[in-house]
């Protein structure tokens, strides 16, 4: 018998934009052409490395093809496929030395990375439940329906020290403890995937790659938790994602994996979905609760917390997509295993959403703790062009910058806050020397003024006066007295806001206000932008 | 979009029909405008009381809703709609610019549209494809690492 292969052909939106969507319908044609009995073409959902677009791998092999084009498809059948002798033009080319690289567990890129919660991605055909069976999966639920009681879950959660992958790092096996323990007749767990931060992109990847993973995982929450109904709350502005799980869900349920009795355990679960209407604060819990139930997506104050009073007034547990899909993966490998990885207050591994100027830019899967610089420069390869590193912007709208002289900065919650930033969502902007710091700090607030909901006055107010002080000062008419302004006007938003956004978005100012005052001051006193961005400051060059 | 924008005569029977068909209640609110809006292209303003009647609510509550999100239109949009990505990877690598060139290239602001309806040009706050950054979406079609030159091309193509 020959060897069988599987030629899979990303469809991620990231590939689907570099026209990856004509390379498998011309794959598929050119096999038949052949009659390549032995070579199966499929798809895959996203491999993180979208801009390498379209990623083409052979398995077995592992062989990684990048920037495959419909024009390509010919050589790789005939040459790879039919003859065995594989396109080297097409390989991944190592951006520091040149050289081509053939096999995908040998490039750089992928090689520094700890995937547990990506672990699928990539890997196998989202739209096939029986690939992620064939994977693994769903087998950490029946674990969960025939051999655990409900109290033993969250136990093992909280072994394995898993925080809450939505920027907060709340411990999630007490977030599950609380939910269990109020007593109602009726209760509700919530996968949020509503990925607002501009610069974030992981939840829109997992769901388009591995779906069945955050499904097994709010199945397994619904049971620990004794809800019986589940949502999927997730932007609109990523339809490939939501089409993916609409798809899981029906065959999840076709299985028997949703519904009454599952897997004969007498543990009934249901999952509706819900499409937000673009509202960044929507991420936010209380708003996220209003936005279900088709109010205005306004924050409420807290208490009551959701775990007591959410969703229709009744108890609900709220957790982000990638914080559920690593507990199907804890429950199979075990609390210890997932509690090996990581530093010692931030477990498990991290996803990051590496942008920006910096030459490979995608998804990383890092365990917590991982510094700056590996990340960056053996992980991204570093800055294009010769250009030198200035800041990192994690955490998005949220965060604050880290400047290039903190390279050691391991990447975890608590190293994170403390230099003025957040860990956030895993966003990750790479600036180089010719990013303006203030403008940066105009551009977050210009979002977070666009999206403050307007309930509380701190919020509606502050992010418009900071906007329009920033606004001067990169137009060269700031004032002398405006970085003192700024920082007062900061600092009361963030201690009076009503809910996260408020509470956090004064942090792209105050970060680099702290590190990067000279360029404020270069705005505001010698009217030059050190960067040359800002437009009516640039020197004429 | 293939639906033409702008049908002169609104069916409101039909939209009595979707009011009904998502349950006709109040907590259906959203789901009913976003079908509203899957099937005409916008919400037209003619359809709020409709839909206040049919799920008991006020018809201040459906405005609400409809001027909260960034999502939902009054107005009909352009047969194509040109979407500019201003998510930070995108910003960081000239997505203003790319907005700037379109808004002087069609003649129109953002979130506005042509005359003869044929382009609206509207900015999103993510679409999650930053690698590829910037990103300029036109219809469905994502279209990545656009630089002033593709910009240009696009626009003496007539965008499609």
């Amino acid at each position: 018998m020959q060897n069988r292969s599987t030629i899979f052909v990303c469809q991620g939106t990231g590939c689907l934009s570099s026209k990856s969507g004509l390379v498998y319908e011309e794959l598929k044609a050119e096999v038949a052409k052949l009659g390549l009995s032995n070579v199966d073409v499929d798809f895959t959902g996203c491999h993180g490395f979208c801009e390498k677009g379209g990623i083409v791998v052979v398995e077995p092999e592992g062989i990684f093809y990048t920037h495959v084009k419909v024009e390509d498809v010919p050589e790789i059948a005939g040459s790879h496929l039919k003859d065995g002798k594989p396109v080297e033009r097409l390989f991944y080319h190592d951006p520091a030395t040149g050289k081509a690289v053939s096999y995908y567990r040998d490039i750089n890129f992928y090689k520094k990375q700890r995937r547990v919660i990506l672990y699928n991605c990539g890997h196998i055909n989202p739209e096939k439940i029986d690939h992620y069976i064939a994977a693994g999966g769903y087998r950490a639920l029946n674990k969960v329906l025939l051999e655990m009681a409900p109290q033993q879950v969250i136990d093992e959660i909280k072994k394995s020290g898993l925080r809450g992958r939505g920027g907060a790092g709340f411990p999630t096996g007490r977030k599950w403890e609380f939910g269990r323990n109020t007593y109602s007749d009726k209760k509700y767990v919530v996968c949020n995937a509503d990925e607002g931060d501009p610069g974030a992109f992981m939840d829109r990847s997992v769901l388009e790659a591995d779906p069945h993973a955050a499904i097994e995982g709010l199945i397994i929450a619904g049971y620990a938790i004794g809800a019986n109904d589940g949502y999927f709350y997730i932007r609109a502005e990523y339809p490939l994602a939501v089409k993916r799980l609409y798809i899981a869900i029906e065959q999840a349920r076709e299985r028997g994996l949703l519904g009454k009795n599952i897997l004969g355990s007498g543990f009934d679960f249901e999952i509706h979905m819900k499409e937000g209407a673009g509202a960044f604060v929507c991420g936010e819990e209380t708003a996220l609760i209003a936005s279900i139930q088709s109010q205005r997506g306004m924050p409420r104050p807290r208490p009551p917390y959701p775990a007591q009073s959410g969703l229709f007034g009744k108890p609900t547990t709220i957790n982000n997509v990638k914080t559920l899909a690593s507990v199907p993966r804890i429950i199979d490998r075990g609390a210890d295993w997932f509690a090996g990885i990581g530093s010692e207050k931030s477990k498990g591994t991290t996803v990051l959403a590496l942008s920006g100027k910096i030459l490979n830019s995608g998804l990383v899967e890092v365990p917590m703790g991982t510094s700056l610089s590996t990340i960056i420069f053996d992980i991204g390869g570093g800055i294009p062009d010769g250009k030198r590193l200035k800041a990192v912007q994690t955490g998005g709208p949220s965060g604050g910058c880290i400047p290039a002289r903190f390279p050691d900065t391991p990447v975890d919650y608590e190293t994170l806050t403390l230099l003025g930033s957040i860990m956030g969502s895993g966003g990750m902007v790479v600036m180089d020397e010719t990013t303006c710091m203030v403008e940066v700090a105009r551009y977050f607030l210009s979002f977070t003024q666009a999206e403050s909901c307007g309930k509380c006055v701190p919020c509606r107010l502050g992010t418009k006066q900071m906007l329009e002080i920033l606004t001067r000062i990169t137009k060269g008419k700031g004032k002398e007295n405006d970085i003192a302004t700024l920082y007062e006007i900061a600092r009361t938003v963030k201690e009076c806001s009503l809910c996260g956004l408020g509470q956090t978005c004064p942090n792209p100012v105050l970060s680099t206000l702290s590190y990067f005052r000279d360029e404020y001051e270069a705005h505001i006193k010698k009217k030059k932008c050190p960067a040359n961005q800002c437009r009516p400051l640039r020197r004429k060059v | 979009m293939d639906k033409p924008a702008a049908s002169k005569v609104i069916n409101m029977e039909r939209i009595r029909e979707i009011v009904m068909e998502c349950g006709g209640h109040k907590w259906a609110l959203i789901p009913v405008i976003q079908k509203i809006q899957n099937e005409f292209g916008y919400i037209p303003p003619e359809a709020i009381h409709v839909i206040a009647i049919g799920l008991k609510i006020f018809p201040s509550q459906v405005q609400g809703v409809i001027s909260f999100y960034a999502q939902f239109y009054t107005k009909p949009r352009g047969r194509q709609v040109i979407t500019v990505c201003r998510g930070t990877a995108c910003h960081v690598r000239g997505g203003e610019s790319l907005l700037e060139m379109l808004e002087n290239g069609l003649g129109i602001k953002e979130g506005e549209t042509t005359a003869d309806m044929e382009y609206s040009l509207e900015t999103v706050a993510c679409i999650g494809v930053c690698a590829l950054a910037p990103n300029v979406v036109i219809g469905k079609e994502v279209y990545g690492k656009m630089d002033t030159q593709k910009i240009e091309q696009l626009l003496k193509k007539g965008e499609a």
